[in-house]
């Protein structure tokens, strides 16, 4: 199998609505590719799917092994569980009976958190890190069994445009030197510029394109049924969503800018 | 052996199957299902009571079939209302069970805040077994255990269940309340489950080191609660649950 990720016919139905119906595409090794979609238009339902989590018909086929980072952790502060050893229980965490302590296991761990650049705080509470840190150490977890596909259920909800901006270069950098493919579910549109394909569902359909093909002002104003603007400035892609369609009349409610 | 040393033995089995128990109950947050367990048990030790069967075997059974319970409602969409009424529901059938028995007043004080003083050598087998099994049983599922509270999707995706691992937590936190119910009693082994499991969590970095602090912890509770009870001749809840309240106030200051 040459492509990291096969998917076709696939159908999902929830609480007797199809959230995703006979939807296809491919995706290839270390490809870094974006889920977008409206709320609802079932991302994490697919993610979901991929995973094995919720039945499905169709044909789902994976080249190789399943990395997962949830959005979030459930932590309290206090939870004595140091980022190494959380990063740990990726290895064997899911299994009954005495985890003892081998080389090749502490280098597994410490090859995944200098993957992540999570080493600066392996020896933390998990509890206690900041929410751009817990990401890497939960991509650090996906990283550690070695996986082929990683996917991401929009990990970057939770933080600010410059820890987002991180974990987006970050994942770049697996893809490229790890040749992990990566498919990330997210909200903020402006980072997707930085991928290399874009996924996106509607409707409960599917559409698979180049960056190029979906940052359209056209396109990802019919994918969330509301006015997005795509402005090209000095090499640089503007996403200005709230605008009425009519140029120079514009009511931005959020606008940032990708390098 | 002598009836002090005794007693002094299985209170201290107790303390050590309580303290591993309560710091697994403080990692999973499963605080609610640690009060509400010993209250299954009650009316089991009522019930053993009335229908002159063990009294292990009454806590044991009733606070595993609690256990069931407590897994089958903690499904359903309103949880906490239902814990709260299935909590309700054993105390009154344990109410009903020692008011049909005949002697009541005694009884009920004695199960619901500790009799230690009560316990014979009768009892110390399976005191024994909680006490050396139940640590032993969670440290081997401390990892899952842990995993499955924290993020159950990651373990269904490595391949594990969740709900296995719930459901184990659960009975063993049914047998630990069960057997410590009359050394504490249904209300007060709540305290000695939570103080020790909740301090050990917030010195130790890492699991099992935790796990062993709170048994240590819950260990020494029980060993001043004892002594000042002999001394004082006031009741051992009291000590291990002011005790516990306050191991964990200046762990909290401590830490700050």
């Amino acid at each position: 199998m040459n492509a990291a990720l096969e998917v076709s016919g696939l159908s999902v139905t929830q609480g007797g609505r199809e959230v995703l119906r006979q939807i296809g595409f491919e995706l290839p090794r270390g490809v870094f590719c974006g889920l977008i979609g409206a709320n609802g238009a079932g991302k994490t339902t697919l993610l979901r799917a991929i995973l094995g989590l919720l039945p499905s018909q169709g044909a789902i086929r994976v080249g190789g092994r399943i990395g997962y980072v949830p959005q979030k952790l459930q932590l309290e502060p206090d939870m004595p569980v140091r980022a190494r050893d959380f990063v740990a229980l990726g290895l064997d965490g899911h299994r009954f009976g005495l985890a003892l302590p081998s080389r090749s296991r502490t280098q597994d761990v410490d090859a995944a958190l200098h993957a992540a650049e999570a080493e600066g705080f392996a020896n933390q509470r998990v509890g206690q890190l900041s929410g751009g840190q817990q990401q890497r150490v939960l991509i650090a977890y996906a990283l550690v069994r070695s996986p082929d596909l990683l996917l991401l259920d929009e990990p970057l909800a939770n933080l600010d445009i410059k820890a987002a901006s991180e974990i987006v270069a970050l994942l770049k950098r697996l893809c490229a030197t790890r040749k992990v493919s990566v498919l990330l579910s997210a909200h903020d549109i402006n980072l997707l510029p930085a991928m290399d394909r874009i996924l996106y569902l509607a409707d409960g359909k599917a559409l698979c394109g180049t960056v190029q093909d979906v940052v359209r002002t056209e396109v990802l104003s019919r994918l969330y049924g509301y006015h997005i603007d795509v402005i090209r400035v000095h090499g640089r892609i503007l996403v200005v969503a709230g605008g009425n369609g009519r140029e120079h009349d514009h009511d931005p409610v959020h606008v940032s800018a990708i390098p | 052996m002598s009836y002090l040393v005794e007693i002094w033995l299985a209170a201290s089995l107790v303390a050590l199957a309580a303290g591993a128990v309560g710091y697994v109950v403080v990692l999973r947050r499963a605080a609610f299902a640690a009060h509400a367990l010993p209250m299954a048990a009650f009316p089991g030790a009522a019930a053993s009571s009335l229908f002159g069967f063990s009294l292990p075997a009454g806590l044991a059974g009733f606070a595993l079939g609690g256990a069931a319970l407590l897994t089958l409602v903690q499904r359903s969409a309103r949880r906490d209302s239902a814990t709260g009424l299935l909590l309700a529901g054993f105390l009154a059938l344990g109410a009903l069970c020692l008011s049909l028995s005949g002697h009541y007043a005694g009884s009920v004080y004695g199960l619901l805040f500790g009799q230690v003083f009560a316990l014979g050598p009768e009892d110390l087998p399976v005191l024994g077994l909680s006490g050396l099994c139940l640590p032993i049983l969670l440290w081997l599922g401390l990892r899952p255990l842990v995993l499955s509270a924290m993020a159950p999707d990651l373990m269904r995706v490595q391949g594990g269940q969740p709900r296995l691992a719930e459901l184990a937590f659960l009975a063993l936190l049914a047998l630990a309340a069960g057997f410590a119910v009359p050394v504490t009693g249904a209300l007060l082994v709540f305290s000695l489950m939570l103080g020790p499991g909740a301090t050990a969590s917030r010195f130790c970095k890492r699991l099992e080191t935790g796990l062993l602090f709170a048994m240590v912890i819950a260990l020494g509770l029980v060993w001043v609660a004892l002594g000042l009870t002999y001394m004082t001749n006031w009741p051992v809840g009291f000590f291990t649950g002011t005790g516990s309240a306050l191991i964990y106030l200046l762990a909290r200051l401590k830490t700050v």
